[in-house]
């Protein structure tokens, strides 16, 4: 494991000194600027296809409306989370919890089968890099042309260039930042106050402090994270990257550069005769190189530094084709079947080992649970409290009373009206209000008194359940425990 | 503001802050860079789990100004707020001016909302949902605790849903009550009574609201009634709602109506006390509740439904 761990010294150059000399050390390495090399392919069609479908439903959804409100809204302030048609109050906690659980058990599983598929594909930072430098090269022209402008001294032509880049880029990140927002305060609102807090005649709502400073954090975290961190965010800050090696194993699917094919190495003629040469497959074109976003060389192996975006797998199947070689010098395989040779049949067979089988099950189970839960959830919640200071009252005709207050939240989009009833005793009944409206979304807090007449019943605490239930909606009801204290 | 008694602890305090924080900023400067003699080593020379060696790598360098930062942002604090000893800081800030300012925030904002009620009579307000709504919440927070959540009472904690008011039920009364709090006293009678003349007392008394009583006994406290009871409850035993005497001729009884109940408040006396509210509620608040309180006892209606 230690060459996947600690790639990242043997990418410095050593420094040369004599035996002896004492020489000064920097602590702190220098980002080399990495210009990564405009890609096509099968892989990189593949991540275009995920940049589109995160960023539509990313900069989509908060545009959408259900039932007269946002379809997606976050609303803080509230406590209340919209998505669709179901409302999530606080005490929802565990759906997210499970969401979480799901998506925790799901990174296990695809990363044991198949490595770092987030990253390459649908990792934001990947994603907004991605984007980024579609800008990048629009704007300052290929990987060569980049080098070129960088090395140059400042010109009117440089000045414009960067400047345009950078405005694109500012652009992209404010609308992200703005989006992300909009999750939180209704993106149509937010939009109006951000255009009147533009203009120079204040109108309309004003944008609030918090809202302007996330827009802007998350704007310059954006504009930071995919215009001048990229692969530094992946090597230095993610965490995931650091623990993935535990994920894999021997079987998990990674970029390999087939070593047995491709060694030894070199540039040749074409004209020369393959056989004759003593040379494996890589023609040393460096390639695979020079698109890697993060700057590493892949025919060293699998490194901690590889996102697993396939960028050198279509860049080296293109060289290939070119000279007319077999594809997949680099491609996607598995650390024991490029060193046993394997087949696409053993390497399956191979793929479906306990670790795999257990992360799928349990997903299975989690995810069937989840929906089955979210599925039958009742949108009516009731909570039960005893009065804490009152025991128990006599009254008048030999009965006892008991007061509760209950927590009734109708968290449905609907105005309902829920009758309440309480069963358990003999003779129980309910005393004065036994009916109560609440307008959609929303919670009351509702006294009530039982009574139970003495009979034979011993003093003591005894079980009593109430329920809550809508009469126009069969399902709509809730049965909720609580005791009645006899003296 | 300086809690302690010699200026030397703010200046101790000041001197050990910034030299803490410039020596970090020199820490970094100095351990940025080292020597190494000789050939260089890859790795830290470390060995872990048999043969997880350890790389000697480099942070980025962008990494150490993240450090720099948090120098020039550490300083810049110390400059804006207080911090070093008892220097205040330019902005001038303090908790208790944040809770000002928040508080005075919190009442324009929310203040408006109880003025309009403020502004109307409580029989004009008692069909306002909203008002009731706000009432209840109110009741339910400071009033439930003694007089239940349904306002029912509980033994010495009067009924508020039944007609029967100690010091009246008008909306005015009740406000009094409410921010001035009420004590009702009853002076124990025990040595004076003794144990056959509080007997004869409570009999006297039960026979008042036609509970079942001993004849003889209530021919013997009749007098006894006339001269201890009467100053306060009156010749009829009606009550004087003026000093909170309870009225002793309904069925209702804070104490409880059994015999032996009754004698031990002849013998003992009582002292029920009912705190104010007015420092802790706004007038307007007040108003509410008392909206609230009355719209208990309405007839025919539940608060709040």
């Amino acid at each position: 494991m230690l060459e996947n761990r600690n790639r990242g010294a043997l990418a410095q150059p050593a420094a040369l000194v004599h035996p002896g000399e004492s020489v000064e050390q920097a602590l702190y390495e220098v980002r080399k600027k990495i210009y990564p090399r405009a890609v096509h392919g099968w892989f990189a069609a593949w991540r275009w296809a995920l940049v589109w479908a995160t960023q539509l439903v990313f900069y989509g959804l908060a545009w959408l409306d259900w039932n007269g409100r946002q379809a997606v809204l976050f609303e803080i302030v509230q406590r209340k989370f919209y998505i669709f048609g179901l409302v999530f109050w606080p005490q929802d906690i565990i759906y997210l919890t499970v969401l979480l659980v799901i998506s925790a058990l799901a990174l296990f599983l695809f990363t044991a089968m198949a490595g770092r598929l987030w990253c390459g594909y649908a990792c934001p930072q990947t994603v907004y890099t991605e984007i980024f430098m579609w800008v990048e090269e629009k704007i300052e022209g290929q990987r060569a042309a980049r080098m070129r402008l960088d090395r140059e001294s400042l010109s009117a032509r440089k000045l414009a260039l960067k400047a345009a880049k950078h405005a694109a880029w500012i652009a992209i990140a404010l609308w992200t930042g703005f989006t992300f927002v909009g999750y939180f305060t209704p993106i149509r609102e937010l939009g109006a106050a951000v255009l009147s807090a533009a203009s120079p005649v204040a109108q309309g709502s004003a944008l609030g402090p918090w809202e302007s400073f996330w827009v802007l954090f998350y704007g310059f975290a954006t504009y930071g994270n995919a215009g001048w961190m990229r692969e530094q965010v992946c090597k230095y800050m993610c965490p995931y990257a650091r623990f993935q090696s535990a994920m894999f194993d021997q079987d998990t699917l990674i970029i390999a550069y087939d070593r047995a094919r491709g060694e030894p190495r070199g540039v040749r003629s074409r004209a020369a005769d393959r056989a004759s040469l003593a040379l494996g497959d890589c023609v040393e074109c460096g390639v695979c190189v020079q698109v890697c976003p993060t700057g590493i060389d892949i025919r060293e192996g699998l490194q901690y530094e590889c996102i697993g975006c396939a960028a050198c797998i279509d860049g080296c199947d293109q060289v290939m084709d070119r000279v007319g070689y077999p594809r997949g010098l680099i491609r996607y395989s598995t650390t024991h079947a490029v060193e046993r040779n394997l087949g696409h049949a053993q390497m399956l067979r191979r793929a479906f080992r306990p670790r795999v089988l257990v992360y799928s099950a349990i997903l299975g189970a989690i995810v069937i649970a989840a929906a089955a839960a979210l599925w039958l959830r009742v949108p009516l919640k009731v909570d039960v409290i005893r009065d804490r200071a009152a025991i128990a009252r006599e009254i008048e005709g030999g009965n006892i009373e008991n007061v509760y207050r209950l927590q009734i939240m109708n968290t449905s989009e609907s105005a309902r009206r829920f009758e309440i009833s309480v069963e358990g005793l003999p003779g129980i009944a309910l005393e004065g209000q036994s009916a109560v409206e609440l307008a959609g979304a929303s919670a009351r807090e509702v006294p009530v008194k039982v009574r139970v007449p003495r009979g034979g019943l011993e003093p003591g605490a005894h079980r009593i359940v109430f329920v809550v239930r809508a009469p126009e909606a069969e399902k709509l009801a809730v049965r909720e425990k609580s005791i009645f204290i006899i003296r | 503001m300086s809690e302690f008694t010699s200026s030397f602890w703010d200046f101790y305090i000041g001197v050990v802050t910034v030299v803490s924080i410039v020596a970090c900023a020199v820490f970094l400067k100095m351990y940025s860079v080292r020597r190494v003699s000789g050939t260089q080593t890859e790795t830290t020379g470390h060995t872990w789990d048999e043969d997880l060696g350890e790389y000697n790598s480099p942070l980025p360098r962008w990494w150490i100004w993240l450090f720099y930062i948090t120098v020039v942002f550490a300083l810049a604090y110390l400059v804006l707020y207080p911090g070093l000893g008892s220097y205040a800081g330019l902005l001038n800030w303090s908790q208790v001016k944040q809770l000002e300012e928040e508080t005075a925030r919190a009442e324009s904002r929310y203040g408006p909302i109880y003025d309009r009620f403020a502004a109307q009579e409580v029989s004009a307000l008692a069909d306002d949902r909203e008002a009731l709504a706000i009432g209840q919440k109110l009741f339910l927070n400071h009033c439930a605790q003694c007089h239940a959540s349904d306002g029912g009472g509980l033994r010495g904690f009067p009924n508020l849903t039944d007609r029967d008011w100690l010091y009246g039920g008008d909306p005015e009364t009740i406000k009094t009550t409410i921010m001035e709090g009420r004590n009702g006293i009853m002076p124990p009678f025990g040595s004076e009574l003794g144990a056959e003349g509080a007997k004869d007392l409570a009999h006297y008394v039960m026979s008042l609201s036609g509970m079942a009583a001993d004849s003889i006994r209530v021919a013997r406290g009749r007098p006894l009634f006339a001269q201890t009871c009467a100053a306060c409850h009156g010749a009829e035993g009606k009550g004087n709602p003026l000093l909170g005497a309870p009225n002793l001729t309904d069925k209702i009884w804070l104490y409880g109506a059994g015999e032996e109940t009754i004698i031990e408040t002849i013998e003992k006396g009582r002292n029920n006390q009912m705190p104010a509210h007015k420092d802790l509620l706004t007038p307007a608040k007040v108003h509410l509740l008392t909206t609230y309180v009355v719209s208990l006892s309405r007839p025919g209606g539940t608060a709040g439904k």
